[in-house]
């Protein structure tokens, strides 16, 4: 191995740096040219015809917290590119000891790993990790922070059906702030010029929601939402979540659940989205997630090159 | 912290005194002699002899500082800090007098303790004066025996890491502290409103994703003490680290209504705000958190205005084990000691142009009138000779790996500061001078 592992020195901070080039952290920090870059590699990539890019490479899946859709397919992602992939769960490994989140991250670089996917309960935990290791970091969902790769196949989602994302005119609707899938996304309709609405009862999306990028709105009213848009993106809502707020379920159900009628205020050729798991019957209803405007099922689909394109970019080799 | 008793003297020469109690802001020499300020003249009138001279010219000449909120973490935790590293810490920014908090292990709830943390074994470096726990453990529960604290030592009660929630356990507090005139040291902070934050509600925290401590969750505990305060005459509050515009609004309607509420701000406080938080780094994770541009205006002003009583640093070292992890599971503190001077100099005086005298009470007579420390945070004839004398053009870099904490959890780590401390004279001999 040409790299040494860094080790900590008692008494000192660990030295730390700024993140290794090929990091996924988050959109908030990603050149608009970084994003284009890998929604076109993205298209290039088919998980069908292996291309054994990153053979011999390590890719190490830390999860701290279930994941189905993310796991697989990362996993499947960086198998197509002729990948190895070991999968740490945080049930089951030292980190069920008390192992901190640096050291764990040290011993995966020490076994090998030429790159890391983490995903974590608290937010800036890969980001903790990327200054301190000298292999790229992939944040693959940060507490309520951000899920970046999940906007980025969302994007890619939206562009096998439209030209362009600038001038779209998109809904995000439901529990946004508890969602890192709505942060990310917000960053990345944001930096391409989409118009966005966000909304949601104030619950779920507090007023300061609207400085969370340039060029937001925010609407009380589904309809209101709804009502012309080429995207709506629905976010799960966690029935838990609701338990110490103000907000009933029927409530929510009645005031801002997509239904078919709803959803025929948007554009006729609109995309329904929604990043997972659904739960039909609260934030959707049953005909809605199967109607044919939906990309629910394409987007999980979608996941697979978007994340070769990401691991392929972070190991150097597009 | 004594000295031989051995007679000793030493002659400041040339400096600018300024001390706010006996308002004094001029050229002036002073000679200390045995641990206390024996003569007080202008430049080159004072004839008797010394064994010491210093040179103080171009240097401001003021009362040694005092910081009413360190935590020196002994007994229990040395490996964050000693009481000997905390104070050579606070000799190195200009402090001749700290009070420490009781959040050790053990707690400091009983005269035993604070008998302990004021053994000369202790290796303190400056004056030392314990706050004893308000409950027992700092619980919440049970008072602990306010008057055996004050004859050992102590000069509060806290409970201060948290804050005395329970209404009636309040009111018992402020009552017993009518009675024996002794200063109840509030951390507020409804911890109902806190559970899993880590950081000031606001654009910041949504964009971060942390959950947010909302500033009412400050305001309304100092509102509710402020009001009890009120209820017995001579009660003595004292609001530690306020942070917010909300809690100031209360605090100045109890000092008009001739309440004995008091308040301390800290340096991070008026230096930063909640958009300072960035890349997750927990060097910017405290309690009270970094609050928004508006509390930071407010508390500007309130530094000014007088309704705050002190500048105390908050100095909360920590180890990099308990700060080198995710942000939300990071401990709550920065360290302050060292950089409380350049900080108050840079932002109160260069930007807000507070004039230097007003920065010098709220280091010296501002918080010794809160916990009563006669004889000190002025220079006045027969005043303990605790003296600091700084520069304050001096423009300097702050390096945190050169910090004399044990701990380097700061936030100031590389900045540019103006002003900075020279000599530190505790009891008539110099502690630390500047190399
Ligand atoms: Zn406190």
């Amino acid at each position: 191995m040409s790299t040494t592992v860094r080790q900590r020195t008692t008494g000192q901070q660990p030295v730390t740096r700024s993140a290794i080039r090929g990091s996924v952290l988050g959109i908030e920090g990603m050149p608009m040219h970084e994003i284009d870059r890998l929604l076109q590699l993205a298209r290039k990539m088919n998980p069908l015809k292996a291309r054994p890019l990153l053979r011999g490479k390590r890719v190490l899946l830390l999860f701290y917290e279930p994941s189905t859709r993310t796991r697989a397919s990362f996993e499947i992602a960086a198998k197509s590119l002729g990948a190895m992939t070991t999968l740490i769960l945080s049930s089951g490994s030292s980190i069920e000891k008390g192992e901190s989140l640096l050291d764990t991250a040290y011993t995966l670089r020490a076994v090998g790993a030429d790159v890391i996917v983490v995903r974590h309960p608290n937010a800036g935990a890969p980001h903790l990790m990327a200054r301190h290791l000298d292999i790229p970091v992939i944040n693959a969902g940060d507490g309520m922070h951000e899920h970046p790769t999940q906007a980025l196949l969302d994007a890619y989602t939206i562009l096998r059906h439209k030209k362009k994302l600038n001038g779209l005119q998109v809904a995000i609707v439901g529990d946004l702030y508890h969602s890192r899938v709505a942060r990310s996304a917000i960053h990345l309709f944001s930096k391409v010029g989409a118009r966005i609405t966000l909304c949601g009862p104030p619950e779920l999306l507090p007023e300061i929601s609207a400085t969370l990028a340039p060029g937001l709105r925010i609407s009380r009213s589904c309809e209101e939402a709804v009502r012309g848009a080429d995207v709506v993106m629905v976010l799960r809502v966690q029935r838990e979540r609701l338990a110490g707020l103000k907000l009933s379920l029927p409530d929510y159900i009645s005031r801002y659940q997509i239904t078919m009628t709803r959803l025929r205020l948007a554009k006729n050729d609109a995309l329904l989205m929604h990043p997972g798991p659904i739960i039909r019957g609260l934030e959707i209803t049953w005909d809605v997630a199967d109607c044919p405007q939906s990309v629910i099922v394409e987007e999980v689909k979608n996941g697979v090159p978007l994340r070769m394109a990401v691991l392929a970019r972070a190991l150097g080799k597009a | 912290m004594k000295q031989s008793s051995q007679s000793h003297s030493l002659l400041i020469r040339n400096g600018h005194l300024i001390d706010p109690v006996a308002r004094v802001d001029a050229l002036m020499d002073i000679l200390l002699r045995d641990g206390q300020v024996s003569e007080i003249a202008p430049p080159n009138k004072i004839r008797s002899g010394a064994d010491e001279k210093f040179d103080a010219k171009g240097l401001i000449v003021a009362p040694g500082f005092i910081d009413l909120h360190v935590h020196l973490r002994e007994p229990g935790q040395n490996y964050k800090e000693t009481i000997a590293s905390g104070t050579a810490a606070a000799a190195a920014g200009g402090f001749t007098s700290v009070c420490c908090m009781p959040n050790t292990m053990p707690v400091l709830d009983s005269p035993e303790w604070v008998t302990w943390v004021r053994q000369p074994q202790r290796g303190a470096v400056v004056n030392v004066f314990p706050v004893g726990s308000a409950t027992q453990a700092s619980k919440g529960a049970v008072l602990t025996d306010f008057r055996a604290l004050q004859r050992a030592g102590a000069v509060a009660v806290t409970d201060d890491g948290k804050p005395i929630l329970n209404e009636t356990t309040m009111r018992d507090a402020l009552r017993s502290s009518a009675e024996i005139n002794f200063p109840i040291v509030q951390h507020a902070e409804d911890t109902r409103l806190t559970q899993n934050c880590s950081m000031h509600e606001g654009p910041t925290s949504l964009r971060l994703g942390l959950r947010g401590m909302t500033d009412a969750a400050e305001a309304a505990i100092v509102d509710r003490d402020v009001q009890l305060a009120q209820q017995f005459s001579g009660a003595r509050l004292h609001v530690a680290h306020l942070s917010t515009a909300e809690a100031l609004t209360a605090v100045r309607r109890g000092k008009r209504n001739r309440a004995r509420v008091t308040c301390e701000v800290t340096p991070h406080h008026f230096a930063l705000t909640d958009s300072d938080v960035r890349d997750y780094d927990t060097n910017f994770k405290m309690n009270p958190p970094l609050r928004s541009a508006s509390d930071r205006e407010a508390l500007l002003a309130a530094l000014g205005d007088g309704t705050v009583d002190a500048i105390a640093t908050d100095h909360a070292p920590h180890a990099p084990h308990e700060k080198v992890v995710e942000f939300e599971r990071a401990a709550f503190g920065v360290t302050g000691l060292e950089t409380a001077l350049g900080l108050a100099i840079t932002v109160l005086h260069g930007r807000q142009k507070m004039p230097l005298a007003r920065i010098v009470e709220l280091l010296t007579a501002g918080p010794a009138r809160v916990v009563d420390l006669r004889g000190r945070g002025t220079l006045l004839r027969g005043s303990h000779a605790d003296v600091t004398i700084f520069d304050p053009k001096k423009r300097w870099t702050f390096d945190a790996a050169k910090s004399r904490s044990k701990s380097h959890n700061t936030p100031f780590d590389g900045w540019q500061m103006t002003g900075k401390v020279v000599a530190t004279i505790v009891a008539g001999r110099i502690v630390y001078r500047s190399s």
